[in-house]
């Protein structure tokens, strides 16, 4: 299962080198996420229109391998930005990825923009 | 398949040994295969676990697992006084202490322990005895009869149970342990000095830390002496100082073993040969071996599945859970006792006074319960190791499963905390009773659990002890003359009840709304489906309209399965279905190759649907007349009935029909957690009302309603609300009752505990409800009124309208399926593949 998770390596804002156009903004649900597909990957985004920010993490759970993290809720714990797994309400904060409840693994976070109407994913050399 | 039958030889006639040859008796009816048991005893298997009541019935046959017939007619052929010797695995051949050989296709050895002798100089002496088999007992009477006192060496289970036989037959007894405490891989030093000191009321001297060096007597023995030098008298000493697996024979053979003895064998139970099975107490699984007797009987059936082609789970380990049968003194551990195998956090309690000391450990993630330890009252052990071992959910409150009757008993929930000595400790890491808690909030006047968890430390861990802690701050705060604020959330500083009103009386229909004008931060899965759940019992809209508010179900009108793919359950009410309905069942569930179970609520479930079959399997349903059955939602589920008046000889009212109205009544209804209903149309009660939030039973004159009832992991039966009353009264009932519930509960809380929480219980709902005391009755009734009228099918309004059915999509940029949804078969259907971890 490990392999499955090592397919998402974290991308940090500065060492993006391509932005992939995922799709419109008017598609993303808002102060909630949708699924992103981008080569054999899965991407949750998050259009937390209530902060006017954009957040991009791996659709895996890690908790029990499971491709759904799109479709959680969204929110906020303190100023942290969050989403909890519909399975068991792992949460995972949309900045770190880090587990916010539990002792779960943290999850990888992309760089995410918006121009023209469109959401793009930063990726890096590792998703060439 | 051969002609001739397969040929299995089973070495050992113990418990395992017996056991095995019954399950193969009872699952072989093709009578595939021929069995013959050696055993080297004179007599068949007996229960060796129950060896000790032989102390007061002496009576051998009363222990025996089977008489001799049982082997007879089950055609089993019975070898006793016969010792295998040698084992021949090239020719399969096995060979007694006679010169006898006998043939096998496949060799199943049971040859249990016996006795773990240590090393001590002197352990031949006279009035040294091992405690294992009938002989052993006997020896030990008949010496028992010219002395005065015994020692047993060895402070661990068995021990326990022989120094409570020898002290039984009139002696003084002695128990010498090795370890600091008693029961060291069952017990914590809590529990176990509890232990010690409940064994010492019984008049059995213990020591501990105490290593035996040697045993002195001339001929006889008189003594111990122990590594500090000391001398310790005794007439009569008997070791129980662990097993030894008896692998002799496999040895010879060539069989692997494991690192500390024990035939080794694989998760099938197979050793190091093909055609070689070991089982019971001689095996090794993992190098570990099994003193119990339940994994024995777990190895057997496995390889008995196997000999039977049948379905064979892997032997896995197995849970060392025990209970001392010990008469006075009580004590259990079970699942990880010491909570070291897994991160978790212990809840305990003791009670001093009452001689109980009850610890529990729960999971990091508050969840399961994954061991504990009970001394002095285990009337919750059965429930807590089936707890554990079907990793079932807590209880909100995981400290009712040793507390006990903190609610049933009276309507003040309160009372059983009262009761707590204040030296209870009810600590999670740290050392924290009742006392420490109670204090922090006398000084503080604060009931403000951050602050508690800070200043105490308590609930830092797992949390599993949090909600004691935070009706012990409530309890604490009420004696003090201060009122209890229950709030939501960190987003809202308000209860439940309040957001309700506050929702109802400014007009308040969205989150967003709600959060801005009343709230702060960005919301959370906490307060967004409470407040989700709040806004549909008010206004009754389409609940998409706010999507992602809602829980992962009602976000898309589905129950979330393992793997990611949704179950459909369409409304069956009553339980009343057409063959052309079921027709259509079958036929959606065969064309989408969805997995189909009949539910516990007497309807049809459909698994595995992906999400963008949704919407397409909906439509075909809808267009075959039925609708959404609400298994998703915090809302009605089903009304169950029996069949009633109309077909049942013993029926006085039509219970279907009721069933059918009231379902139709309520569907759609959301509520602060599910409802269940049940309708019987006599008292013999077939549809199981009293385990539902309402349930109503027919009576000569009309109906019986109870309410507050549940099944899950806490059950409760309902209790009785009003006798005898019309349909029409009591259809005003409920939705006063339904009402009532749906304003004043906490989330997620079910009519029962929200029953058992309410000030003054039953008689004010009564009151409530049928005097109408609050003067809200009519109210109540209007809200009812208008929740029915509103009611409209979900799946229909998705089905029509394009926007909503684009929702059910996997991916936003491609119509691809999520292609990591797996699935296996089974029995002719599909199910998903395990959880990975
Ligand atoms: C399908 C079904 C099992 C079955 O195969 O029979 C079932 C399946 C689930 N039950 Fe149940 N329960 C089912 C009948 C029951 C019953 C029996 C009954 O209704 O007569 C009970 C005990 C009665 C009761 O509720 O008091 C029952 C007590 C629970 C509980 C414990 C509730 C409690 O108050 O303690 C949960 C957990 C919860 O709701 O928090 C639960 C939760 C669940 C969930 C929703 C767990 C989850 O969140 O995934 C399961 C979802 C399966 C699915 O996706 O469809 N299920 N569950 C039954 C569906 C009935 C139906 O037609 O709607
Ligand atoms: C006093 C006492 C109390 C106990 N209490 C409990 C309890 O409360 N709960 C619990 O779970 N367990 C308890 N146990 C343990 C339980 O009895 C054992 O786990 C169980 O008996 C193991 O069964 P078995 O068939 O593997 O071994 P045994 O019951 O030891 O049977 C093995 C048999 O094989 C025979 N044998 C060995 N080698 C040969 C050979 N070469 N040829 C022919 N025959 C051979 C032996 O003579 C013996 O009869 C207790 C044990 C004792 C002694
Ligand atoms: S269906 Fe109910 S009892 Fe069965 S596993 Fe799921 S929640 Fe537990
Ligand atoms: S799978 Fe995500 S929390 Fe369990």
């Amino acid at each position: 299962m490990i392999e499955l998770l090592e397919k998402y390596p974290k991308v940090a804002e500065d060492a993006v080198e391509f932005w992939y156009k995922a799709a419109p903004a008017s598609a993303f649900p808002e102060n909630g996420g949708a699924c992103v597909k981008f080569k054999d990957l899965q991407i949750a985004v998050f259009n937390f229109s209530r902060r006017g920010e954009w957040y991009a993490c791996q659709n895996l759970c890690p908790h029990r391998m499971q491709m759904i993290l799109s479709r959680g809720m969204i929110g906020s714990e303190g100023e942290e930005p969050k989403v909890a797994c519909p399975f068991h309400k792992k949460t995972f904060s949309l900045k770190t990825g880090e587990n916010l409840n539990g002792d779960t693994c943290t999850i990888s976070t992309y760089p995410v923009k918006v121009e023209d109407g469109y959401v793009y994913i930063g990726f890096d050399r590792g998703y060439a | 398949m051969k002609a001739s039958k397969s040929k299995v030889i089973v070495v050992g006639n113990g418990m395992v040994g017996y056991k095995f040859c019954e399950k193969l008796r009872n699952t072989d009816t093709e009578d595939k295969y021929e069995v013959t048991v050696f055993g080297e005893e004179p007599w068949p298997a007996y229960d060796r676990v129950h060896l000790s009541s032989y102390f007061s019935k002496a009576a051998p046959e009363t222990l025996q697992m089977a008489p001799r017939s049982w082997y007879a007619e089950h055609k089993v052929a019975l070898r006793t006084n016969e010792l295998i010797t040698q084992i021949d695995s090239k020719q399969r051949l096995v060979v007694n202490h006679l010169g006898e050989s006998f043939s096998y296709d496949y060799l199943v050895l049971a040859t249990g322990s016996s006795a773990f002798v240590p090393p001590i100089p002197g352990v031949d002496k006279k009035g040294v005895f091992v405690y294992r088999t009938l002989e052993d007992l006997d020896a030990i009477m008949d010496y028992g009869k010219k002395v005065k006192s015994a020692t047993v060496l060895g402070g661990g289970l068995l021990g326990l149970e022989a120094a409570k036989a020898v002290m039984d037959m009139g002696l003084q007894a002695h128990v010498v342990e090795l370890a600091p405490r008693l029961m060291p891989n069952q017990l914590d030093e809590q529990g176990a000095a509890l232990l010690k000191s409940k064994l010492e009321d019984l008049g059995i001297g213990i020591h501990l830390g105490k290593m035996t060096k040697e045993i002195q007597g001339n001929g006889k023995l008189d003594g111990l002496v122990f590594q500090d030098g000391t001398f310790f008298s005794t007439d009569m000493l008997v070791i129980s100082a662990g097993i030894k697996p008896r692998d002799e024979l496999a040895a010879k053979a060539g069989l692997a073993l494991g690192k500390k003895g024990g035939i080794l064998v694989n998760e099938l139970l197979k050793t190091s040969d093909e055609h070689i099975f070991a089982i019971g107490e001689a095996a090794a699984h993992r190098d570990q071996v099994y003193g119990l007797v339940a994994p024995g009987y777990e190895m057997a059936q496995q390889v008995v599945n196997q000999l039977l082609n049948k379905d064979v789970q892997p032997f896995e380990g197995f849970d060392m859970s025990t209970k001392l049968k010990l008469i006075g003194v009580e004590v259990g551990s079970f699942g990880d006792p010491f909570g070291t195998k897994e991160p978790s956090r212990p809840i305990c309690f003791e009670d001093k006074v009452k001689g109980q000391y009850k610890r529990i450990n729960i999971s990091s993630d508050g969840k399961r319960l994954v061991g504990g330890v009970l001394v002095g009252d285990t009337s919750a052990y059965g429930m807590l190791l089936q707890m554990t071992q079907n990793k079932m959910a807590l209880p909100p409150e995981p400290e009712d499963l040793i507390l006990g009757g903190r609610e049933g008993k009276s309507s003040n929930p309160m009372g059983g905390l009262d009761a707590l000595p204040e030296a209870a400790q009810i600590w999670s890491c740290e050392n924290i009773t009742k006392g420490d808690i109670c204090q922090h909030i006398q000084q503080t006047e604060s009931g403000d659990l951050g602050e508690i968890k800070k200043c105490t430390k308590a609930g830092t861990g797992c949390g599993g002890c949090l909600p004691m802690i935070n009706d012990l701050a409530k309890f604490q705060l009420k004696k003090l003359g201060k009122t209890v604020k229950n709030v939501l959330c960190e987003h809202f500083p308000y209860s439940r009840q309040e957001l309700f009103d506050i929702i109802k009386i400014k007009g308040v229909k969205s989150y967003d709304q709600l959060l801005d004008e009343f709230g702060e931060g960005d919301g959370c899965e906490i307060c967004k489906p409470a407040v989700a759940s709040i806004l549909a019992s008010v206004w009754n809209e389409m609940i998409l309209r706010q999507d992602t508010i809602q829980d992962t179900n009602d976000r898309f009108l589905a129950n979330i399965q393992k793997g990611g793919t949704y179950s459909v359950v369409p409304r069956i009410p009553g339980g009343e279905i057409t063959p052309e309905q079921l027709i259509v069942i079958g036929e959606v569930a065969k064309k989408y190759k969805l997995y189909t179970k009949i539910t516990g609520g007497q309807r049809i479930d459909m698994f595995g649907a992906r999400v963008d079959q949704l919407p397409d399997i909906w439509e075909e349903l809808i267009d075959a007349g039925f609708e959404s059955g609400h298994a998703y939602g915090k809302s009605l589920r089903t009304v169950k009935s029996c069949v009633g008046s109309t077909w049942c000889r013993y029926g006085v009212q039509d219970s279907v029909s009721f069933a059918i109205r009231v379902e139709e009544r309520y569907r759609g209804l959301r509520s602060p957690h599910k409802l269940k209903g049940g309708v019987s149309g006599c008292i013999r009660e077939c549809a199981e009302a009293q385990s539902k939030d309402f349930g109503i039973i027919a009576t000569e004159k009309g109906w019986n309603i109870y309410v507050g009832g549940n099944g899950g992991s806490k059950p409760q039966h309902a209790k009785l609300l009003v006798n005898d009353v019309d349909t029409d009264t009591c259809i005003k009932y409920l939705d006063r009752y339904l009402m009532f519930y749906i304003k004043t509960a906490e989330p997620l809380q079910r009519t029962a505990s929200w029953l058992n929480k309410l000030d003054g219980g039953l008689d004010y709902l009564r009151d409530v409800v049928v005097n109408d005391s609050l003067g809200i009755a009519g109210e109540l009734e209007r809200e009812m009124e208008f929740m029915v009228n509103t009611y409209a099918c979900e799946w229909k309004e998705v089905v029509n309208n394009p926007e909503l059915r684009a929702r059910f999509k996997h991916f936003v940029n491609a119509d691809d399926q999520d292609p990591s949804l797996q699935f296996k078969p089974m029995r002719g259907q599909k199910i998903p593949v395990d959880w990975k971890s």
